[in-house]
């Protein structure tokens, strides 16, 4: 079956079967290779995006479902200069990453968070994230790296 | 200024935080095919037959093989010393031995086709009698190789001595289990396969060790060196467990000749939690004895190794956990004996610690035994007992020579940070007003084998005419951060900045050898290479300098300010990095190049005190970790930031291993953890921020002082946690509660404790 989204706002129209899962689609179909998968189970978020601005586990969408939304992937981020915005970059700033698998997905995971809780505490980003796993970082330096990019903020306009 | 010991940020990160890196399932392959696995799902049973009929006869399916198709020998026993009769084929044929070996390979056009297939092979089984637990598999009445007569694997005996607790005054002893558990790397396995134009094998794998799978496959598959071409691009972490080669890795391999066509395999979570291998699976019972005041004086661990259904790595771990049996201690007395047995379950492998964490997880723990039997504080029988400063190098009962350290130091230091006697003082208090959240304070003062085995490594540093820097390492990152490390030691040596060096790795064609990132090795023998070839580089430049400079030789020198060389006293007349470039390629058509196979120069013995703090709800069994502290030593830090980050990493592991990770079977072998949902991989919902020290002991082994800090904080942080949550419990009666230290078994520790305290007031 035919099936449109927006990705990183790009219209995006793909001849997909219809099992198909939307990690699938973003991979295969649109060819972006950023968003992993970690896991059969839901359990680990590697495959986390946003759907109309809100983190779902792209592995847990179908492509169908996501029909007609807006997608957004880590190769979405930043801005058409190559900046990385406020998250990206306290990922980086504070070492938020060693192997890199589940760095989208959690890249993703705090960019939602942040919009939902904009000054979280330790313990609220912690929590947020519980459905993220990061085998490398012991979560230290991720946290530290939300808790960076929530006291960064960012020019609207 | 010298840039080592800086935080500089990681030159890896941008493209990981833009567009994701690129890991194998991440390769364009046009006209690649799938390759499934069918698994066992029996535990311990013939294969009466296989019937792939049906499969083969789906559309999409390409071929279907079992292991008589692919005439391949099998696995080599790991080390001559295992049991030569255990070795595993490629496929399972005639009998499967744990849940999850693979049985037959469908290759198919797309990954769901090669699923739905694999619905349809029926294999029918006859089953046989399974053995999980290897204390049952040490008595040898389910064999899992009649033809071998035995399940013993591998056996580590260097005899005993009856008399070792003789002169003790307080001897105490327990059996400890060393939970199995799952190294869980976020990217499973995963790998690529196809012929190039020139009919050569071109193979990507996850893996931690380039060079090994190449020579594995050259070796089962009877190519030449050359016909192989094995390159690692990104990898989602290895913890160990991608350090060996698979079986999996060679049928990918075999697949990709015997089509002529492009295949490629990423296995799911589900397979990965039971195919890649386990880690840790030891029984211990250790004996510890000394005097009444506090001096430790004898001590013996036994080992039983469960080696998974065919002994690999895991089979010889205790060879690392003997090595380090006594840890940072001054014991007269020390002895370590293992046997390693097969067992219906998974293979167990290296996993970050490989067998040191074990040695360290017994002593540790009955340190603190040892110290409750004679009621003496728990840091004040460690500091009369560690090996002072000016005892090094030290030789241990085992033979082991630990290089340097100033163990006492580090234990000082990691009391202070923690404000050990306020923790006390709070304990008591809680201990007193009967508090339901009762606090336990636990400590782990450890010493650990770096760079262990005795691989050297290849190093090369090249510059080109623009001035840039090529740099190729045998080491293989998969989230180290070699690439900026290497171009720091780099930079260091040539004063050419760290954004014109370019690091190479992970590619056997460009770079000829190399052994690989396992062992924390990498840093003291890959990043000394690499050190090493940039001292030879200057070498070369400076004859090349003299020359353009006609001068002497010895007067010429390397103003690393400006990257320039100049004759001493006239450094307004210099000449660049790329300026000596174009006068090696002028003078002997090549670029100006050194490489360097640095033999090792021996390993190294990281240490450091961990204290742990947690708190117990003693009414649900509930752990939470408070804080944890962590002083390390790996002698010279290249770079802070990422030392803090293998040490970060390493903590939540060891945290994971004491409170909540373990591998489970039922009794028929079925594994009860085989999906992320099921197994407790720990979250950052469970995981306090962490403080982190460094003392900086450099080491006389190598020319950089480093030693290795990758399993350092799994090493350290074990016992910690785990003594912190018997020590909150000591009070109530309760000696001992095994790993993981789950709510159910901590609630029935108190339960039993409170029952046997109640039948002793009755009685
Ligand atoms: S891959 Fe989606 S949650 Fe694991
Ligand atoms: S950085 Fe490797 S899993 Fe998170």
């Amino acid at each position: 079956m035919r099936i449109e989204m927006m990705v990183n706002a790009n219209a995006e129209s793909h001849d997909v079967e219809a099992r198909t899962l939307l990690v699938h689609y973003l991979r295969d179909a649109v060819g972006l290779t950023g968003t992993n998968v970690g896991c059969d189970t839901t359990s680990c978020g590697a495959c986390t995006v946003l759907m109309n601005g809100e983190s779902v586990k792209s592995c847990t969408v179908l492509a169908a479902q996501a029909a007609g939304e807006a997608i957004t992937t880590i190769e979405g981020l930043g801005d058409e200069f190559g900046q990385m915005d406020r998250v990206q970059q306290a990922f980086q700033d504070c070492h938020g990453l060693q192997c890199g698998y589940c760095t989208p997905g959690m890249v993703m995971a705090v960019t939602s968070l942040l919009r939902e809780n904009p000054e979280p505490t330790e313990a609220d980003v912690r929590l947020g994230l519980e459905g993220n796993l990061c085998r490398c970082t012991g979560y230290h330096n991720i946290v530290e790296a939300a808790l960076a990019a929530s006291r960064v903020h960012e020019v609207h306009q | 200024m010298s840039i080592l010991g800086n935080r500089v940020l990681r030159r890896e990160d941008p493209k990981f935080l833009t567009v994701g890196g690129t890991y194998v399932a991440d390769l364009e392959l046009p006209g690649s095919v799938h390759v499934t696995f069918v698994r066992s799902n029996m535990a311990h049973a013939k294969i009466v037959s296989v019937d792939s009929s049906r499969a083969k006869a789906m559309p999409g399916v390409i071929d279907v093989f079992s292991n008589d198709d692919l005439g391949l020998a099998n696995f080599p026993t790991i080390m001559e010393m295992t049991n030569a009769a255990m070795t595993p084929p490629m496929l399972a044929s005639g009998t499967v031995r744990f849940v999850g070996e693979p049985i037959v390979v469908i290759v198919a056009e797309t990954r769901e086709a090669a699923a739905d297939a694999a619905e349809l092979v029926v294999i029918d089984y006859e089953p046989l009698p399974v053995v999980i637990d290897p204390v049952e598999a040490r008595k040898d009445e389910i064999l899992l190789f009649p033809e071998a007569g035995t399940n013993v694997a591998f056996t580590l005996d260097f005899g005993g001595d009856d008399t070792l607790f003789d002169a003790c005054e307080v001897v105490v002893e327990l059996t400890l289990a060393n939970q199995r558990v799952a190294p869980c790397p976020l990217e499973g396995r995963s790998a690529a396969a196809h012929m190039t134009a020139d009919g050569r094998l071109e193979f990507s794998s996850a893996t931690q060790a380039p060079h090994g799978v190449r020579d594995a496959l050259v070796s089962f598959l009877g190519l030449e060196p050359e016909q192989v071409h094995v390159v690692t691009p990104d990898v989602g972490g290895g913890f160990g467990a991608k350090a060996s080669v698979y079986q999996e890795d060679i049928v990918v391999g075999w697949c990709a000749l015997r089509l002529g066509r492009p295949v490629r395999w990423t296995e799911t979570r589900s397979e990965s939690m039971v195919g890649l291998g386990h880690g840790r699976a030891q029984v211990q019972h250790a004996r510890i004895g000394g005097t009444r005041d506090g001096i430790v004086q004898a001590y013996r661990l036994d080992v039983l190794q469960d080696s998974g259904a065919y002994p690999g790595f895991g089979a010889v771990l205790p060879f690392m956990t003997r090595t380090m049996t006594s840890g940072p201690y001054k014991i007269a007395r020390a002895e370590c004996a293992s046997v390693s047995v097969v067992t219906n379950s998974t293979t167990t492998t290296a996993y970050r610690g490989a067998g040191r964490p074990e040695a360290t997880a017994a002593i540790e723990r009955m340190m603190d035994v040892f110290a409750r039997e004679i009621e003496m504080d728990p840091a004040e029988l460690r500091r009369r007992n560690l090996i002072s400063k000016d005892e090094f190098p030290y030789t241990t009962p085992v033979e082991t020579v630990y290089d340097v350290g100033d163990y006492h130091r580090a234990l000082d230091l990691a009391l202070e940070v923690a404000d050990y006697e306020q923790l006390r003082t709070e304990q008591s208090r809680r201990r007193l007003s009967g508090d339901v959240r009762q606090l336990g304070i636990g400590l782990s003062c450890y010493v650990e084998i770096t760079n262990g085995l005795p691989d050297g490594e290849f190093g090369a540093v090249e510059i080109r005419p623009d001035g840039k820097v090529i740099v190729r390492t045998g080491t293989s990152p998969h989230g180290q951060g070699h690439v900026t490390a290497w171009s720091m030691l780099v930079a260091e040596q040539l004063g050419i900045a760290i954004e014109d060096i370019e690091v190479i790795y992970g590619d056997t064609d460009v770079v000829p050898r190399g052994a690989g990132t396992m062992g924390s090795r990498s840093l003291q023998i890959g990043g000394a290479a690499v050190n090493q070839a940039a001292l030879d580089v200057i070498e070369k430049a400076k004859d090349l300098a003299a020359d353009l400079f006609e001068a002497d030789r010895g007067d010429v020198v390397l103003d690393k300010a400006s990257a320039s060389f100049h004759v001493v006293g006239s450094p307004a007349v210099s000449h660049s990095w790329a300026e000596l470039a174009a006068a090696a390629l002028a003078k002997d058509g090549g670029p100006l190049f050194a490489e360097v196979d640095l033999a090792s120069p021996g390993p190294t013995f990281p240490f450091g005190t961990h204290v742990s703090v947690v708190e117990v709800d003693t009414e649900t069994g509930k752990v939470t970790v408070l804080r944890h502290i962590a002083v390390d030593d790996a002698g010279r830090i290249v770079n802070p930031l990422l030392a803090e980050g293998q040490v970060h990493g390493g903590i939540a592991q060891g945290v994971a291993q004491a409170l909540l990770e373990e591998v489970v079977y039922d009794l028929d072998g079925n594994p009860l953890t085989s999906t992320l949902a099921d197994y407790s991989f720990i979250s950052a919902a469970e995981l306090p921020s962490y403080e982190t020290r460094f003392t900086e002991t450099p080491t006389p082994v190598n020319a950089l002082g480093a030693k290795g800090i990758g399993e350092s904080g799994t090493i350290g942080s074990t016992p910690a946690v785990h003594n912190a949550v018997c020590d909150a419990l000591a009070h109530l009666g309760v000696r001992h509660v095994d790993m993981p230290t789950t709510p159910m078994r901590v609630w029935s520790a108190i339960e039993e404790a409170a029952a046997r305290t109640n039948a002793k007031g009755q009685g």
